[in-house]
C-alpha cells in the first residue's frame, strides 16, 4: 500500500491488554491510511479503541498492552519493528501528541519554560539561548500573552485553556509531521474548546502537518476533519470522507450516532434517539458483528460472522452485512423470529 | 519567606515552653530524688545539697527559676555528674550522636531512594519481591536486635570490628548500620509506593511522548514528585537519629546523647532530664521548619503560611 504522500499506514493492527482477568482485545484488525496534510477524525464511544489506536502509533501503549499483529508504517519507517531507542527519536519530534486533560499532563514541579525547552534541547542541536527564543516563539504561536513571563510560571498558575495551549506548544516544538490529539477539548469548557480547535486548524494550515483527532464529539470532527473513521468494539466499522459519513452513513452504528446528536439544520422538532444497550465486552468479543446485539436491523448472520468491508466509493467503506445484498436476501431479520 | 520563618520560630518557642512545663511537672511527680542513692548522708549534708541545687525551695519557685535560666540559655548543673553543667554534657555528648546519626541518615536516604526506585521499576518481579521482604523485615526488627546480631557476628565471631566504642572509624560501622536499618527500610517502602503512584500520572506519559529516556524520566520527572512523602518523614527521623537511638548507644557503650538521656532519668538528674528533653524538642522543631522549607523548594505549589 506504499502510495505517494502517504504519511501513516496502519495495517491490520491487533493489540491486546493481557490483564489478570484475561486478554482484552482492544484493537482487532485496524487499518488506517493518512496522507500528508490530512486531518483524520476517529470517533467512537469509550472503550471502542480510539485512544489505543492513537497511543499505538507512538508505541506508547501502557502496560500490559501489547501489539500482537499488523504493522504501523510512518514516513518510510516501520514503527512496529523499531527499537525503543529509535522510537524515542520520533516521539515528540516527528509525531507528537496532545492529551485529554491539560490539568494533569504537565509536570507540576517544573516551570512551563523548562518543559517546553526540554523537548527542543532533546531533539535539536539548539543552545539554551536558542531554545529559550524558540519557546517564546512557540508560546506566541499558540496565542499566549507575555510569553517571557509565562515561561517562568508553573502549571498551577495557569488556567486549563492556557495549559492546553502550552501542551500544544510542546507538541509543536519540533514541527512534527503528525499531531495526534486525544480528545484535546474534553476537559475544557465550551468557549475554550472552540478556541483550541480553531488554534489547531490555524496551526495546521501554517505548519502543514497531518492530524489525527480522537473524539466522541461528532461536532468537532465535522468542522475539522477530512476523513472520519468510526470505531466500535476494537474495529473500524465505517470509514469515509466527512461528507460521506454525515450525509450518507452506511453502518447502522454511524446512523445511530448521528441520530443521537442535536442538529441545527432540521426544520421540525425531531427527537434525539439514543443507542440502546451497552458497549461490547472486549474480553469475549462476539463472533459476529460487535454492534449486532444493539442493532435494530440485526440479522441471523450478523451474530454468526463478521462482515467484510463493502466499498461504497473509493474512499468510503463500511463493514455491515446489510450492505452485502446477497446476505440480506437470504436471511430474515433475526429479531423478528 | 522571612515572615514565615519568624512565625515558625515564635510557634517553636511556644512549643518549647509547653514541653519544658509539662516535663518539669511530670518529672517531679516521679517518686524519688537525685540524692537518695547516696550512701550514709546526714541530714545536714542533704540540706546543703538541696540548697545548692535549689531543691529546698517550693516547686513553683523552682519552676520559675528554671524558666528564667532557660531563657538565658543556662540548663543548670547536673546533680549526678558533679561540677558539670548540663550545657557541657550535651555539648560533649551530642557531637558523637550527631556524627553517627548523620552518617546513618545519609546512608538511609541514598540507599532507601535507590532501593525504592529499583523496586518500583521492577514491580512484580523477583527483585521487587526481595526488596519488599527485606524492607518489611527492616521495619519489623528493632535496632537493638540488629546491633546485637552485628556485634555477635562481626565483633565476637569474626572479630573484625570492635564491640565497644573506641572513637575510631571502625567503631562507627555497627552503630551506623544498626541506626540506618529502620529508616532505610521505611524510606524504601515510601519511595516505592510513591514512585508507583507518580509513574501512573499523566505527566509521565507526556514525558514519554516527548521522547525522553527512562533515566531522564525517572530522575527528572518522577523522583522530584515522588520524594515529597520521604521528605515529610525525614524531619522527625533526622532529629531522632541525630540524638541517638537510646538503646543502640547503650548496647555499644557510645557516650552519646541517647545514653545520657536514659541514665539521667534513672539517676533522677532533674536538670539533665530537662536539658535533654528541651534540646531534643528544639531539634525536632528546627528540623520540621527545615523540612517545610525543603518542601517549598521541591514543590512550587506549596505555599508557606
Amino acid at each position: 500500500m506504499a502510495k505517494n504522500n502517504v504519511l501513516l499506514d496502519i495495517n491490520n493492527l491487533k493489540l491486546s491488554f493481557f490483564t489478570p482477568g484475561g486478554e482484552v482485545q482492544s484493537l482487532r484488525d485496524v487499518s488506517i491510511e493518512l496522507k500528508e496534510g490530512e486531518v483524520l477524525g476517529i470517533v467512537g464511544e469509550s472503550g471502542s479503541g480510539k485512544s489505543v489506536t492513537a497511543f499505538s502509533v507512538m508505541r506508547l501503549t501502557p502496560y500490559p498492552g501489547k501489539i500482537i499483529g499488523g504493522s504501523i508504517d510512518f514516513n518510510g519507517k516501520t514503527l512496529t519493528e523499531l527499537p525503543e531507542r529509535e522510537l524515542r527519536k520520533i516521539r515528540g519530534n516527528e509525531v507528537s501528541i496532545i492529551f485529554q486533560d491539560p490539568m494533569t499532563s504537565l509536570n507540576p514541579v517544573y516551570t512551563i519554560g523548562n518543559q517546553i525547552k526540554e523537548v527542543i534541547l532533546l531533539h535539536t542541536d539548539a543552545t539554551r539561548e536558542q531554545a529559550q527564543k524558540r519557546a517564546v516563539e512557540l508560546l506566541t504561536l499558540v496565542g499566549i500573552n507575555e510569553p517571557e513571563k509565562r515561561l517562568k510560571q508553573y502549571p498551577h498558575e495557569l488556567s486549563g485553556g492556557m495549559r492546553q495551549r502550552v501542551m500544544i506548544a510542546i507538541a509543536l516544538a519540533c514541527e512534527p509531521k503528525l499531531l495526534i490529539a486525544d480528545e484535546p477539548t474534553t476537559a475544557l469548557d465550551v468557549t475554550i474548546q472552540a478556541q483550541i480547535l480553531e488554534l489547531m486548524m490555524e496551526l495546521k494550515e501554517k505548519l502543514g502537518m497531518s492530524i489525527i483527532m480522537i473524539t466522541h464529539d461528532l461536532g468537532v470532527v465535522s468542522s475539522m476533519c477530512d476523513k472520519i473513521a468510526v470505531m466500535y468494539g476494537g474495529k473500524i466499522v465505517e470509514y469515509g470522507n466527512t461528507d460521506d459519513i454525515f450525509y450518507s452513513p452506511k453502518h447502522e452504528y454511524t446512523k445511530g450516532l448521528l441520530k443521537s446528536i442535536p442538529r441545527l439544520d432540521t426544520l421540525e422538532h425531531t427527537k434525539l434517539i439514543p443507542i440502546e444497550g451497552s458497549p461490547v465486552d472486549v474480553m469475549n468479543p462476539p463472533a459476529g458483528c460487535p454492534f449486532a446485539p444493539r442493532c435494530d436491523s440485526c440479522m441471523k448472520i450478523c451474530l454468526k460472522s463478521m462482515p467484510e468491508y463493502t466499498t461504497i466509493t473509493e474512499e468510503h467503506y463500511s463493514a455491515c452485512w446489510l450492505l452485502q445484498k446477497q446476505a440480506v436476501e437470504g436471511d430474515n431479520h433475526g429479531k423478528t423470529n | 519567606m522571612t515572615k514565615y520563618i519568624v512565625k515558625r520560630i515564635a510557634y517553636g518557642l511556644l512549643t518549647l515552653f509547653l514541653v519544658s512545663t509539662i516535663t518539669f511537672w511530670l518529672m517531679n511527680l516521679i517518686p524519688g530524688g537525685p540524692f537518695l542513692a547516696e550512701k550514709a548522708k546526714s541530714e545536714a549534708v542533704m540540706k546543703a545539697l538541696e540548697e545548692k541545687y535549689g531543691l529546698d525551695q517550693p516547686k513553683t519557685v523552682q519552676y520559675k527559676n528554671y524558666l528564667v535560666n532557660l531563657v538565658h540559655g543556662d540548663l543548670g548543673l547536673s546533680t549526678k555528674q558533679r561540677g558539670r553543667t548540663v550545657n557541657d554534657i550535651i555539648g560533649e555528648a551530642f557531637p558523637t550522636s550527631a556524627k553517627i546519626g548523620s552518617i546513618a541518615m545519609v546512608v538511609a536516604i541514598l540507599l532507601g531512594l535507590s532501593l525504592g526506585s529499583v523496586a518500583a521499576l521492577n514491580r512484580g518481579k523477583w527483585l521487587d519481591n526481595l526488596i519488599i521482604v527485606v524492607s518489611t523485615m527492616g521495619i519489623a526488627v528493632p535496632s537493638f536486635i540488629v546491633a546485637t546480631l552485628l556485634m555477635y557476628f562481626l565483633s565476637v565471631k569474626l572479630s573484625i570490628l570492635p564491640s565497644f566504642w573506641q572513637g575510631n572509624a571502625s567503631s562507627f560501622v555497627i552503630p551506623v548500620i544498626a541506626l540506618a536499618f529502620y529508616p532505610t527500610a521505611y524510606i524504601t517502602r515510601l519511595t516505592r509506593s510513591s514512585i508507583l503512584d507518580v509513574l501512573g500520572q499523566d505527566y509521565m506519559t507526556t514525558a514519554r511522548a516527548k521522547g525522553l529516556s527512562q533515566f531522564k524520566r525517572l530522575f527528572k520527572h518522577a523522583l522530584r514528585n515522588a520524594v515529597l512523602p520521604v521528605v515529610t518523614y525525614l524531619g522527625p527521623a533526622i532529629a531522632g537519629t541525630l540524638c541517638g537511638s537510646l538503646v543502640v548507644e547503650k548496647i555499644l557503650t557510645i557516650p552519646g546523647l541517647g545514653e545520657m538521656f536514659v541514665s539521667s532519668i534513672t539517676n533522677r538528674d532533674y536538670p539533665l532530664v530537662m536539658g535533654t528533653t528541651v534540646f531534643f524538642a528544639a531539634l525536632i522543631i528546627v528540623m520540621n521548619v527545615l523540612v517545610d522549607i525543603a518542601y517549598k523548594i521541591i514543590d512550587p505549589r506549596i505555599k508557606l503560611n
